[in-house]
């Protein structure tokens, strides 16, 4: 039975790569006595995936990680059940049981929500309201956002204009934007201050690290770009039910793309 | 829970954990961590392995004593390992202290700083430990705002080249009077005493060792005239700590699970202490005499408790041989019916090959992907002889073949170098036994075998230790390990089924300071504080291992490397480690040391008691009637 969960992913879990988290959660769903399936073959693994890795450093609201339940009865007070046995910086706080023929949120992904914030104790033009506000006038009016991608093999330019969804600096225009409300987050909004609020093009095909765009922005106000005095929150992901398999359609192109957060599909407990 | 709640405060800044190498080192909050107010409890103790925290985190010893001290509601047991090179520099530069993984606060503030000392090369990583920490690297320039900094583990058997550097040694096994001594701090703290006064009050408490307390005098060729103890409540001898029944001790039913993958990723369950065996080269053997193994049933529960605890999917069998615990079929068919199915991995090292061994391992392990191990440690049956290895080549012959016949085609076979009295031949027979192994495997009809056959064989320099027979021989020089290696090498190539066998082998240099620290005195701490000066660390690492400095640091400080490796000491010579009482006597290492020259095997303890002393502990094997009886 194919079954997906939302889970947070803060403090000092931050600095706690992908493939570790990989084996964090096998190791709980151990603990919590969740059977997983294995995959069939030389080298039997449990059967999960995650939607996309977050960088060593990040923090999120919205991680998605996918599995292959072994029955029916291992859905029941999956929740309970499951944060029992976790460390308070990783948090399940969804849980949806999945259609048989669901793709896999690695598959779907279309865009994410992020939320830029400045770390304590360091310093940003983008604290300043006059200048934040300037300069996201100026960003806004751009025909052209380059940003220069580095491979192994080679360096380019390339515009990731049409791949910004939607910039803002309040919390307000970017929940009307998206839809949704986003509560209470894990990240400790005292300390550090929200500037930024983002939608961006994400998946396999195409995926625009929030840092790009900041870095952009940084530039075109003449300002340096510390990567270490900002703290990206994500705060949400989405699958695009219009787009085919490789296929990216973007917000505003000619074929709009039409975003559902991962966590609108399937069932939750007592809803089925 | 709000996010204040939910985070945890660390030492490090983002900017440092997020430009060093896996920051999950440095975070705690494993789960099973366990979590206390500091400003609530009496005592702190900060438990340190000094290596990286890869191979700390493995360690059983520090799960079992931190399980243990957590117990105590008026003690906070945390941890610290040592810092990576890459932190190591930065500390240093923005003078950040070494701090606890559970609480992220500062080592120097705690009242017991425990290291362990698993092996020789660590030497240099606990002066860096002290360093960062800002506690004084000597024990006499601490004062009452200075931890205590007190050793254990198989090294506290030999502290003399560190006893500079602590204030107190513990000696055995940590489960008997750590609580005396947690007492006995309690009450010092109450009453304002001095620091001398409360290392008088621990010299009182059996098993603790405090080197200052000591003075020893040399003969002119350097050997010791004189160990004796300098305040009247420091006694002559110090007595090895064992705990006497396993069954109804300490042992952790959650021990830790690291983010990070750690060498022992997997539960450990210690079966067993000691060995029956009497291999005269391991340390091990004699210092944890006597055998002690723990009740099956108390072994299922917490393998079933762990397993839970933790979520591993691998669980191991630790002792120094396994195949010797009577109850090892029981408990293993038991393990793999109610924990195979999960998922759960088993492995068993130190396992004899018989048909128990290639019956449990064909149902736990693909055969296509597992190998035989066989540890011969000698090549010909003269140096089994020799070292009391009582393993025959028929013995690894039929195990070999038997394995064969059921699929294997790979096998792993470990050896010695530099074994006494070693002759080519000796070395020689290594060759040759391989290559009968490979032999036998195409003896086998064609179509029962897998492929091609796969002989790896290793070996590893021979480190005359402390409290063994051998700690009277010579070790062989790092050149003489080098000859001996390329002669091999050469005995190897000439072998009918060379191809089908690789040969490795261990660094000689690291060995041979592992030989002069091993049966060091006191004259070695400063040298090395100068290695330490110089900018050795991690020395057990290849890649930051610097012989040059260390060479330099000897002969600056005038002391001979070869005092310690190359003369074979005198009978009647008193040792550093002489004051050490472990049970077994020097009178019958020497005894045994004498058969070993005759070539006369020492029958296990079960066959025969050989009357070496540990039947003063009164357990187990020892109180078993047996040929031979008591001796002394």
């Amino acid at each position: 039975m194919k079954a997906r969960l939302k889970f947070s992913k803060t403090g000092s879990m931050r600095f706690i790569g992908h493939l570790d988290v990989m084996r964090y959660f096998q190791k709980a769903f151990r603990r919590a006595g969740i059977a997983i399936s294995y995959s069939q073959g030389f080298s039997p693994h449990q059967l999960m995936s995650f939607a996309s890795p977050l960088g060593i450093g990040l923090s999120s609201d919205a991680e998605y990680l996918d599995v292959v339940l072994e029955d029916e009865a291992q859905a029941k007070n999956f929740l309970s059940r499951i944060n029992e046995v976790m460390n308070e910086e990783i948090t399940v706080k969804d849980f949806m049981v999945l259609e048989e023929a669901a793709k896999t949120s690695m598959a779907v992904l279309a865009a994410c929500d992020y939320l830029i914030t400045v770390k304590p104790g360091k310093e940003s033009f983008l604290t300043d309201t006059t200048k934040r506000t300037g300069a996201l006038e100026r960003f806004a009016a751009r025909e052209l956002v380059e940003i220069l991608k580095k491979t192994k093999r080679s360096e380019k330019l390339v515009d990731i204009r049409e791949n910004i969804y939607f910039l803002t600096d309040r919390q307000e225009a970017f929940e009307e934007f998206t839809g949704i409300s986003y509560g209470e987050l894990s990240i400790d909004t005292t300390e550090y201050i929200p500037v930024l609020y983002c939608q961006l093009t994400a998946g396999s095909v195409v995926n625009i690290k929030p840092e790009l765009m900041l870095e952009a922005l940084c530039g075109q106000e003449g300002e340096e770009y510390n990567w270490l005095s900002y703290q990206i929150h994500r705060l949400e992901m989405y699958a695009d039910v219009t787009a085919k398999k490789g296929e990216v359609h973007t917000l505003h192109g000619e074929m709009p793309c039409r975003l559902v957060p991962l966590s609108n599909f399937g069932k939750r407990e007592g809803v089925w | 829970m709000t996010p204040q709640e939910r985070n945890r405060k660390l030492a490090l800044s983002d900017e440092i954990l997020l430009s060093i190498e896996k920051p999950a080192r440095y975070i705690g909050g494993e789960i099973n961590m366990v979590k206390k107010d500091p400003s609530k409890v009496e005592i702190r103790f900060c438990m340190c392995f000094p290596d990286v925290y890869e191979i700390g985190m493995s360690h059983l010893g520090i799960q079992i004593l931190y399980d243990m001290f957590n117990q105590r509601e008026d003690v906070y047991c945390e941890r610290v390992y040592s810092p990576w090179v890459d932190l190591d520099s930065i500390m240093r530069e923005q003078k950040i202290p070494l701090f606890a993984l559970e609480s992220q606060q500062p080592v120097k503030d705690f009242d017991f700083l425990g290291i362990t000392l698993q092996y020789e090369m660590c030497y240099t990583n606990i002066l860096q430990i002290l360093d960062l920490s800002g506690i004084p690297l000597k024990a006499k320039d601490r004062t009452k705002e200075h931890p205590f900094v007190i050793g254990g583990g198989p090294c506290a058997y030999n502290p003399e080249p560190i006893a500079d550097f602590f204030d107190i040694f513990y000696i055995g096994e940590g489960e008997t009077v750590y609580d005396e001594l947690l007492d006995a701090c309690k009450d010092w703290k109450k009453s304002g005493a001095s620091r001398m006064d409360f290392l008088k009050r621990a010299a009182q408490i059996e098993g603790l060792y405090i080197p200052q307390f000591y003075e020893v005098s040399y003969y002119e060729d350097g050997t010791i005239q004189e160990f004796v103890p300098v305040v009247k409540e420091a006694p002559e001898k110090i007595q090895k700590q064992v705990e006497r029944d396993m069954s109804k001790t300490y042992y952790p039913e959650k021990p830790l699970v690291p983010y990070i993958k750690v060498t022992q990723d997997r539960v450990v369950l210690e079966i067993q202490r000691g060995c029956i065996r009497g291999c005269r080269f391991c340390q091990a053997g004699m210092l944890y005499r006597p055998i002690r193994p723990r009740n099956v049933e108390f072994l299922k529960q917490r393998a079933g408790a762990m397993l839970q605890a933790t979520g591993h999917d691998e669980i191991s069998l630790s002792s120094l041989s396994s195949s010797d615990y009577k109850e090892l079929p029981e408990l293993v068919y038991w393990l793999i019916e109610n924990f195979q199915e999960k998922g759960v991995n088993i492995s068993l090292p130190s396992l004899r090959i018989d048909a128990f061994a290639l019956d449990v391992m064909s149902k736990i392990q693909d055969i296509r992907k597992s190998s035989l191990t066989f540890a011969p440690e000698a090549g010909s049956q003269r140096m089994r002889n020799v070292i009391n290895k009582g393993l025959t080549e028929e013995v690894i012959l039929k195990g070999a073949k038997d394995a064969f016949l059921s699929g294997w085609n790979r096998v792993k076979l470990y050896f010695m170098l530099g074994l006494p009295g070693e002759t080519e031949e000796d070395i020689a027979q290594i060759a040759v036994l391989s290559d009968k192994i490979a032999r036998e495997y195409y003896e086998v009809p064609k179509e029962q075998r897998n492929g091609k056959v796969n002989i790896v064989t290793s070996t590893s320099i021979f480190v005359p230790k402390p409290f063994t027979p051998f700690q009277w021989s010579p070790m062989v020089s790092k050149e003489e390990a080098r000859e001996k290696r390329f002669f091999l090498l050469d005995e190897i190539k000439a072998q009918r089924n060379a191809k089908s066998i690789k040969y490795n082998c261990h660094d000689a240099d690291v060995s041979e300071l592992e030989g002069i620290f091993a049966r060091g005195d006191r004259k070695l701490c400063d040298v090395i504080l100068q290695a330490y000066g110089s900018g050795c660390i991690y020395d057990a690492w290849s890649e930051y291992f610097q012989y040059d400095k260390w060479a330099e640091a000897f002969s600056e400080h005038q002391v001979e490397m070869d005092f310690y490796i190359k003369r074979e000491r005198r009978e009647d010579e008193i040792f550093p480690w002489d004051f050490i009482d472990i049970g077994v006597s020097k009178a019958f290492l020497l005894r045994e040391y004498h058969q070993a020259k005759k070539e006369q095997v020492t029958p296990n303890c079960r066959a025969k008691c050989a009357g070496c002393g540990a039947a003063k502990f009164g357990c187990d094997v020892c109180m078993e009637v047996r040929e031979g009886g008591e001796k002394e």
